[in-house]
C-alpha cells in the first residue's frame, strides 16, 4: 500500500469530516496527522481496513476525545467538557452526501471573507490540499516561521471569532463562491508566474489549483463559472513546458514550439469551456479561458484569430478594468490591425499613467516598434524596459530582444 | 457567542445632515433595534455623545492623568455600540450589515472573551 497516495486522497476528506465532528480546526489537524501515523504503523502489520476513510475518521475522532479528556482533567474547563459531550453525541455519518458537504464546508471556511486573502490561500493549501507549512512557505517565497505564524493566527481567529464551519446560505453563495474561485486562481497564478523560486514547488501549486478546480466541479457540478475556471487553468497549464527554455528563459507564445503543448490538457479544457459557455458562463475566468482556447486552437501562430482575441479583451476590460488587460488588448489589436493601431492604444495607456514605472509598458511598446521595423526606437524602448524590470528571466528575454534590434538598426 | 458591534462614522458628515435625514436615520435605527430585540439577538446598545465630550484617563506610576479627547484621533469616530448574541460570526456579520450607518460608516465586529467558571 502506498501511504503517500492514500494521504493525498484521504487527507482532505478525513480532515473535513473530523472538523465537522469536533468543530475545532487545530485539534482536528493534529488528530488527523496522528491518525495517518497510526495507519502507517498498523496497516502494514494488520492489513489495510476495507474503508480507509472510515478508519481514519474514527481514529482521528478518538484522538480528539483523548485530547479533550486530558485537557478537561488538567484544566477543569467547561469548554472541553461541552465539546466532549457534543462529540460523543454526534452521529458518525460517513455517507457520500455527508462527505461532499464536509468538504464544501472546509473549503468555504478556509475562504471566508473575514480572513485576509493571503491567509485564505495559505489555509486552503494547508487544510484542503494537505501541503505542509514548509511547502507553502517555499511556494510563496515567505520564511517558514512567518508562514507558520500566519497559519496559527488564522486558526485562532476561526476559533475565537466563531467562524462557522458551514456552507453559506443560498443568498450568499454567489459572493462566497467568487471568493473560493479567487483563492484557487491565485494558487494557480502563483505557481504559473515565471518569477524566481523552485520550479517543482511552483509546478505543485499549479497541480493543486487544478485539483481544487476539479474537486469544486465535482462538488458543485451545475456551476458553469467553476467549469470555466478549471478550463482556464488547464489551457494555460498546457503551455507550461513550451513557455520556458532550459534556463527558465521566457519563450513568448509566438515563439513557442506548439508541439510541446500538452494535448491532453487541451483536449480536456476545450470541451469543458464549451459546456461552460453553453450554460451561460460569462465571467472573467470564462473570458480568459475563451482567449486561451483561441490560442490553443491555432496549430500555428499565423492561424491565431487575433481579431476575436482583441474583442474578448475588450469585453474583459469592461468587466474588470485593469491597465494590464488594457495592455494585452493593445497587443492583440496590434496583431489584428497592425502595429500603429496598437501603439496608439499604448500611448493612451501611458497618458493615463496607471502603469508608470512598470516594465511591461515599454516592453510592449518595444515589441510593437520591432514588428514595425523601427529598430532604433525599439532599442530605446527595450532599454527603458530593462531599467525597470525586476526579475531575471524577463531581463534575459529583454536583453536578447535588445541585441536583436541593435543588430538591425 | 457574544459579539460587540462597534459603530464608526464620520461625525462631521452626520452633523451636516438635514433635520429630515436625521429623523429618517433615527427611524431606521428604531426599527433595527426592534427587529434584533424580536429575534433575541439584542443584549445592549447605545448611541454615544460625540468625541468632543470624550475624556481619557491613564494611570502611570500611580499617578492619574486626565486628558481631553479620545484615545486616538481617527477619520471615523466611535459613535455607538450593540452587544449581541449570535450563533456564529456569519450571523453577527448579517446583523452588523443591517445597522443603518453601515451604509456610510463602518461596523467593527468583535467577539467577547468567554470565561467559564472553574
Amino acid at each position: 500500500m502506498n501511504l503517500e497516495s492514500l494521504y493525498r486522497e484521504e487527507w482532505r476528506r478525513v480532515l473535513a469530516t473530523t472538523v465537522r465532528l469536533t468543530g475545532d480546526f487545530n485539534l482536528s489537524e493534529e488528530a488527523v496527522q496522528d491518525a495517518f501515523v497510526a495507519a502507517l504503523e498498523q496497516w502494514p502489520r494488520d492489513g489495510a481496513p476495507a474503508n480507509p476513510y472510515a478508519w481514519l475518521v474514527s481514529a482521528a475522532r478518538n484522538r480528539v476525545v483523548d485530547q479533550l479528556r486530558r485537557r478537561a482533567r488538567f484544566r477543569d474547563r467547561q469548554t472541553e467538557i461541552a465539546q466532549l459531550t457534543a462529540l460523543e453525541e454526534s452521529v458518525l455519518d460517513l455517507s457520500e452526501a455527508a462527505m461532499v458537504d464536509d468538504q464544501l464546508r472546509l473549503i468555504f471556511t478556509c475562504c471566508h471573507p473575514a480572513i485576509a486573502l493571503d491567509a485564505q490561500v495559505a489555509l486552503t493549501l494547508r487544510t484542503v490540499c494537505g501541503l505542509t507549512t514548509e511547502e507553502i512557505a517555499r511556494g510563496f517565497l515567505v520564511p517558514v516561521p512567518a508562514m507558520a505564524q500566519r497559519l496559527v493566527r488564522v486558526k485562532r481567529k476561526i476559533r475565537e471569532a466563531g467562524l462557522p464551519f458551514a456552507v453559506p446560505p443560498r443568498e450568499r453563495l454567489g459572493e462566497r463562491l467568487a471568493a473560493v474561485m479567487l483563492v484557487v486562481y491565485l494558487v494557480f497564478t502563483e505557481g504559473y508566474a515565471a518569477t524566481s523560486g523552485k520550479v517543482w514547488i511552483r509546478r505543485q501549486l499549479c497541480e493543486e489549483a487544478i485539483r481544487l478546480g476539479r474537486l469544486l466541479c465535482e462538488l458543485i457540478p451545475r456551476n458553469p463559472e467553476l467549469r470555466a475556471l478549471l478550463a482556464l487553468m488547464l489551457l494555460h497549464d498546457s503551455r507550461r513546458v513550451a513557455r520556458a527554455g532550459p534556463d527558465e528563459e521566457i519563450i513568448t507564445l509566438e515563439e513557442q514550439n506548439r508541439e510541446l503543448w500538452d494535448q491532453r490538457e487541451i483536449a480536456e479544457g476545450l470541451p469543458l469551456l464549451e459546456s461552460a459557455l453553453r450554460d451561460g458562463a460569462s465571467g472573467v475566468y470564462a473570458l480568459q479561458a475563451a482567449i486561451a482556447a483561441l490560442h490553443a486552437r491555432a496549430a500555428r501562430v499565423e492561424h491565431t484569430d487575433w481579431a476575436q482575441i482583441a474583442g474578448l479583451y475588450g469585453v474583459l476590460l469592461r468587466k474588470q478594468p485593469s491597465p494590464v488587460v488594457e495592455l494585452n488588448r493593445a497587443a492583440a489589436v496590434a496583431m489584428a490591425e497592425g502595429p500603429s493601431r496598437g501603439l496608439e492604444l499604448i500611448d493612451a495607456i501611458e497618458t493615463k499613467g496607471d502603469l508608470a514605472g512598470y516594465h511591461l509598458l515599454p516592453a510592449a511598446r518595444a515589441d510593437l516598434l520591432r514588428r514595425d521595423g523601427r529598430w532604433r526606437e525599439a532599442a530605446e524602448a527595450y532599454r527603458q524596459a530593462l531599467s525597470l524590470v525586476a526579475n531575471d528571466p524577463e531581463r534575459r528575454y529583454l536583453n536578447r530582444r535588445l541585441a536583436e534590434v541593435e543588430g538591425l538598426a | 457567542m457574544e459579539y460587540l458591534l462597534l459603530i464608526y462614522g464620520n461625525e462631521a458628515d452626520v452633523a451636516k445632515m438635514t433635520p429630515a435625514d436625521h429623523a429618517a436615520m433615527y427611524g431606521e435605527f428604531g426599527r433595527f433595534n426592534q427587529s434584533i430585540q424580536d429575534s433575541k439577538n439584542y443584549i445592549a446598545g447605545h448611541q454615544l455623545q460625540d468625541v468632543a465630550t470624550a475624556t481619557t484617563v491613564r494611570v502611570r506610576d500611580g499617578k492619574r492623568m486626565v486628558t481631553d479627547g479620545p484615545f486616538a484621533e481617527t477619520r471615523e469616530q466611535l459613535g455607538g455600540y450593540y452587544l449581541i448574541q449570535a450563533k456564529d460570526l456569519d450571523e453577527a456579520l448579517a446583523i452588523a450589515e443591517r445597522i443603518p450607518s453601515a451604509r456610510w460608516g463602518s461596523v467593527e465586529v468583535r467577539p467577547l472573551v468567554t470565561r467559564h467558571p472553574g
